[in-house]
């Protein structure tokens, strides 16, 4: 597989295939509920709520109480998807999902979208980055970050059938499609293109900037291997290190944090397996604000050439 | 269990576990145990229809009921082991070390009765208004039910549960508030009044029910059944049932004092020959 060969069908956001993706799990399980604290459309649910009103719950604007409510319809046997922004997922109901649902092995789908800076002009307050921490941090809990489209989509329809609490990480803008016809499975790493010198393991839509860093790191001369490490937990421990005992070098990518994200997970791996020099691209300690998405990566750190440095910096230390 | 000196006898036996629980570990909470007596007797030994074996977590055709307030799980672990769902003799092991009876409620340790963690307040009137709306779906007539504090209600998330209830018009429900005027810091009046009560939970758009005394097992009883009736007309219903926190102890009878305290040899001895007659044997 050759990164050069990936190539974008096109823009659309994560949290459409989201929305398809529910649809479709509806369709197939009459146990799948949908539950939204005022923000239907934001979330791409009102597919699902025209197809199975009956089976839609509108609570307002009360993200703790739709968890708590998500965790008793669990309880009885249905499967639970609820949407609101990331922010209002995580930070603000973390006791609620860490005592009603992880705790408690609740089948609740946490489903969260406009998570990072590419939520644009809302700024800091609704921008989050430590989600995905938050979330890894809870036993029991699976935490899924998908890329594009095509992904989500996928990931929405196979959490549905895994039981237990899951936090499914989705995004606001439209964003290149490029895993059409690619597999899915919780957990499983996905290989994206082959190389030699470094691995980069990216999330969410960084996947697509390191795609793109890479084919130009290739055209360069240097060789990248690109992972898509779409499930953060549980960590598919076994192609992260088969990859760096080839490559000896990491670059890890992604929307978050540089603190409790990917990029913590797989160095903690390391450090207990198999060291290697290591450089993280994501936000560095600090909050967002108002811009534009693309503007906002440039600002942070976390576009296709901050990908490229970090590649660079991360050969000269092997 | 409807004969009513058989409920009585159990009660008795029900307080005494509390106290003994409490003793053994030296720690949990006895007062709001005890004041939740007579509600968990009734509703275990007479208004639920609930099945202790197997225990099915999904609890289809069966009433379910959620503890909101859990830290008065003593209380629970003791009317759940006198109604079968496990041997009375594992209440020996409250809050001790590999216990599946935790200081505070939880499945993670597979005790049969629980069917979800609680200790953290205010998450459980959201966790009953779920079940009830999967009841709803799947069509089955059985009741929900669930106990809360009163100072619990001091946390937002329960007027969160209380608004979207009656929104949803969950009307398979019956929430109970244990009405006893006391909580940590001292009496709700002092620390965070709760104002009107009735008036609050009318205004959400419950159907509202007093219990002057819940501390008396008959009157709990009739209670619970006349909040059935009212269930099926499109409102959720709450009994406000005031109780007396400690009741049945005297030393710890109506105060806050023993919201989380264990009483030393000398009191549980007495607390002992308070609690009697004890015709069933104790764990």
């Amino acid at each position: 597989m050759n990164i050069n060969d990936i190539k974008s069908t096109g823009t659309k956001a994560t949290r459409d295939g989201f929305g398809q993706g529910l649809l479709e799990a509806g369709r197939k399980n009459p146990n799948v509920v949908g539950l939204t604290a005022d923000l239907l459309e934001s979330l791409q649910m009102q597919h699902f709520l025209k197809e199975f009103p009956e089976r839609f719950f509108q609570v307002g604007i009360a993200e703790a109480n739709m968890i708590g409510i998500a965790a008793g319809l669990a309880t009885a046997g249905k499967i639970p998807f609820t949407g609101t922004f990331a922010n209002f997922s995580t930070g603000r109901v973390y006791d609620q999902i860490r005592q009603s649902v992880a705790y408690s092995h609740k089948n609740v789908k946490i489903c969260a979208s406009h998570a990072g800076l590419t939520l644009g002009e809302d700024g800091a307050t609704h921008q989050i980055l430590e989600d995905m921490g938050m979330m890894r941090m809870l036993p029991g809990m699976t935490v899924i970050n998908p890329c594009d489209y095509h992904q989500t989509m996928a990931a929405t329809m196979a959490i549905a059938e895994h039981h237990g609490p899951v936090y499914l990480r989705f995004g606001r803008p439209a964003w290149p499609m490029f895993t059409e016809g690619m597999p899915f499975k919780i957990g499983k790493a996905l290989l994206l293109g082959k190389g030699t010198d470094v691995t980069i393991f990216a999330t969410g839509h960084l996947v697509w900037t390191s795609v793109e860093a890479a084919q130009e790191l290739s055209a360069q001369g240097i060789s990248c291997e690109v992972i898509n490490i779409h499930t953060i937990k549980p960590l598919d421990e076994k192609a992260v290190l088969d990859s760096v005992k080839k490559t000896r070098a990491v670059v890890v990518a992604e929307e978050h944090q540089r603190f409790g994200g990917l990029g913590d997970a797989i160095a903690n791996l390391l450090v207990h397996n198999d060291p290697v020099p290591m450089e993280y691209v994501g936000v560095k300690d600090s909050f967002g604000e108002s811009g534009k998405p693309n503007e906002l990566l440039d600002k942070y750190g976390l576009s296709k050439k901050d990908v490229i440095w970090a590649v660079k910096d991360v050969m000269d230390r092997k | 269990m409807s004969d009513i000196s058989q409920l009585k006898e159990l009660a008795t036996q029900v307080r005494r576990d509390i106290i003994r629980m409490v003793f053994n570990c030296q720690s949990g909470h006895p007062g709001g145990s005890l004041g939740c007596t007579e509600f968990f007797v009734a509703l275990y030994g007479n208004v639920m229809k609930h099945k202790p074996k197997p225990f099915k977590m999904e609890g289809k055709g069966q009433d379910m009921f959620f503890l909101s307030n859990g830290h008065i799980s003593p209380v629970w672990y003791s009317v759940l082991a006198r109604t079968g769902y496990f041997e009375p003799k594992e209440l020996a092991t409250f809050r001790k070390i590999n216990t599946r009876l935790q200081g505070h409620p939880a499945t993670h340790e597979g005790l049969p009765g629980i069917r979800i963690a609680s200790g953290s307040l205010g998450q459980g009137i959201s966790v009953a208004i779920g079940a009830a709306l999967a009841k709803r779906l799947d069509g089955d007539k059985r009741w929900i039910f669930a106990l809360t504090g009163d100072g619990e209600l001091d946390e937002g998330q329960c007027w969160e549960a209380i608004m979207s209830a009656a929104h949803l018009k969950v009307d398979n429900l019956i929430v109970t508030v244990d009405w006893n005027g006391q909580q940590i810091d001292g009496p709700t009046s002092q620390v965070m009044d709760l104002g009107n009560l009735p008036a609050k939970w009318k205004a959400f758009g419950w159907d509202v029910l007093i219990l002057e005394n819940g501390n008396d097992l008959e009157a709990v009883i009739a209670m619970l059944r006349k909040a059935k009736r009212r269930t099926g007309k499109g409102k959720p219903v709450v009994i406000l049932m005031k109780t007396q926190m400690g009741y049945g102890v005297d030393f710890m009878q109506g105060t806050h004092k023993w919201h989380g305290k264990a009483p030393n040899q000398e009191q549980y001895e007495q607390a002992m020959t308070q609690l009697q007659p004890a015709h069933l044997a104790d764990f």
